[in-house]
């Protein structure tokens, strides 16, 4: 079992570093995980944090194109506040499991 | 509708006879694809045909066995062996009307056709599925469309690109999935496997660098899939490109470039364009928020979100599960058991599990094949039964190979026309290895 420790809180995690209970969040931690992916969190950032987070209570099946048609960004916005892959990066920032590529 | 049934007896369904035509219930299915033929035979048989009365809808007099595309570049099928009439694998009961589907009006329990008529209904299926459109991506479908750059997954791109692979002089040939969602998602890689066989086979392969560039972060989705995949192209000499999402392809400088400015030249681009669902379900604002025109679909019982007696299978869908032939043969035998239950109010007892299974050509006469469903992803073993096989999951063989081309009798034979496969409607773990010896 891995584990994040903030603030004296044991956070678990999968082994790909994305949070098992997505109720552990807090916007300090999602700070301290990306400072760890070389990004500083922006009010920008939060509000897809906290957009994405809102669609997985949802249950909305999430995907690059959907982040793109949200109305906060496009997707080259997306890409900058999340280089390389932001689906990937911004779902583990907002404390919520990896995004099942539909296949 | 309680007047009409008399008795449930097991699986028959006992009703009152002789209804008057303009009393009988109507059954309404949109799409005479994969999905839509099979829900037809299969209700046909499964309903009283002197009580409903089952139309089906599409715009096309033709059907098309869309597996059978990949193979055509390569001169393996001729394009006439993937084209039969839709009637052909309709039963004379049900109704066959050649129309487009303009607007789903769901409050008022009818569908309005391009030609005026308007279908009342009872119960509806939206068999619709799911199509190519190159237009979603800036400059694929310019100047050099169909000149150097093709699609495989319709009938004109695949017949088209048969004709240029014959001449062709070898260069840089790159595969791009333009989405992550797209229909048969291991039909790129197939493309890709057969193009490194065909280019040998030609004597040809030192002439043309082949590269596989994909929105994914790997070869598939799944990881122990992606892991053989992945070795296979490494095997093979093709490169990957993974996390490349394509914001537009530059015609001038014949190259492709992705949203965070990476770029890959092409000679020769084969591309999976963005795959849509319909535009009636857009019209009928029936789709899903990201804008791909699918419908919001309960993944178990295959009942639309939106309406009770609306249901939708196959391509139509936005449940998590693949856009592939078998996904919507697995669907079926599923959402027949639940419009049973629906017409006599009974709760839905058939639940889909997400169950796919894929035949992958690997070139040269072999194939591999995955099995797998919404919660357990493809593992080795033997296929469709344990020990015997007489398939391999997750391993390179011929059996494979001849299981795939013996898959298109299968399909005109007795897929489409709902006979019973030697498969079981939900994924069985019987034959399969959880740890790789």
């Amino acid at each position: 079992m891995e584990t994040l420790t903030y603030n004296g809180t044991q956070i678990e995690v999968n082994a790909e570093g994305y949070l098992k209970d997505m109720n552990q969040w807090t916007p300090e931690l999602a700070r301290e995980m990306a400072s760890q992916e070389n990004i500083e969190l922006t009010d920008k950032h939060f509000e897809v944090l906290n957009w994405l987070r809102a669609k997985q209570k949802e249950g909305t099946p999430l995907s690059i194109r959907k982040v793109g048609n949200s109305g906060l960004v496009d997707i080259k916005q997306f890409y900058q506040l999340f280089p390389g892959g932001p689906l990937k990066i911004s779902s583990k920032l907002a404390g919520i499991p990896k995004p099942a590529s539909c296949i | 509708m309680s007047t009409i049934i008399t008795q449930v007896v097991g699986r028959e369904y006992l009703y009152c006879t002789n209804q008057p035509e303009n009393q009988m219930k109507k059954l309404v299915i949109l799409g005479a694809g994969t999905a839509g033929t099979m829900m037809a035979n299969k209700l046909y048989r499964n309903l009283n045909q002197d009580v409903w009365e089952i139309t089906i809808v599409d715009k096309d007099e033709n059907h098309y066995y869309q597996p059978g595309f990949l193979f055509i570049p390569f001169g393996i099928y001729q394009p006439e062996e993937v084209i039969r009439p839709k009637r052909e694998f309709l039963p004379k009961g049900v109704k066959f009307l050649i129309d487009n589907v303009q607007k789903i009006e769901g409050e008022q329990n009818q569908v309005v056709l391009a030609s005026g008529t308007v279908l009342p209904y009872d119960i509806l299926v939206v068999a619709t599925g799911a199509v190519p459109v190159p237009e979603e991506t800036e400059g694929l479908k310019g100047k050099l469309w169909y000149k150097d750059i093709f699609d495989f997954y319709s009938y004109e791109g695949t017949t088209r690109l048969a004709k240029k692979l014959e001449n062709w002089q070898g260069g840089k040939l790159v595969i791009n999935l333009a989405e992550t969602l797209i229909k048969c998602p291991v039909a790129p890689l197939e493309f890709t496997f057969l193009a490194d066989a065909y280019f040998t086979e030609k004597g040809m392969r030192d002439k043309v660098e082949i590269s596989y560039v994909t929105p994914l972060s790997g070869a598939f989705t799944k990881p122990k899939a992606t892991a053989m995949l992945s070795k296979l192209l490494e095997e093979k000499q093709i490169q990957v490109v993974p996390d490349f999402y394509v914001q537009m392809v530059d015609n001038d400088r014949k190259v492709l470039i992705s949203y965070d400015g990476q770029e890959v030249p092409f000679d020769l681009l084969v591309s999976v364009p963005v795959n849509k669902g319909d535009a009636v379900i857009k019209a009928s604002n029936l789709g899903d928020e990201d804008g791909l025109n699918f419908v919001p679909t309960d993944k178990h019982t295959l009942q639309s979100k939106k309406f009770e007696n609306m249901f939708v299978i196959g391509d139509a869908t936005n449940v998590p599960a693949s856009k592939a032939g078998s996904v919507a043969h697995f669907e079926a035998e599923i959402l027949t058991e639940n419009i049973l239950s629906y017409i006599i109010s009974e709760p839905f007892r058939a639940k889909f599990d997400g169950h796919s299974n894929c035949f992958i050509e690997t070139g040269h006469g072999k194939a591999t094949l995955i099995d797998f469903n919404y919660d357990t992803e493809p593992l080795p073993g033997k296929f469709p039964f344990a020990v015997v096989g007489p398939m391999d999951l997750l391993k390179v063989t011929r059996a494979n190979h001849l299981g795939k081309l013996a898959f298109k009798w299968v399909y005109w034979h007795m897929l489409l026309t709902g006979k019973k496969l030697p498969v079981s409607t939900n994924m069985s773990m019987a034959g399969k290895q959880l740890e790789t010896a």
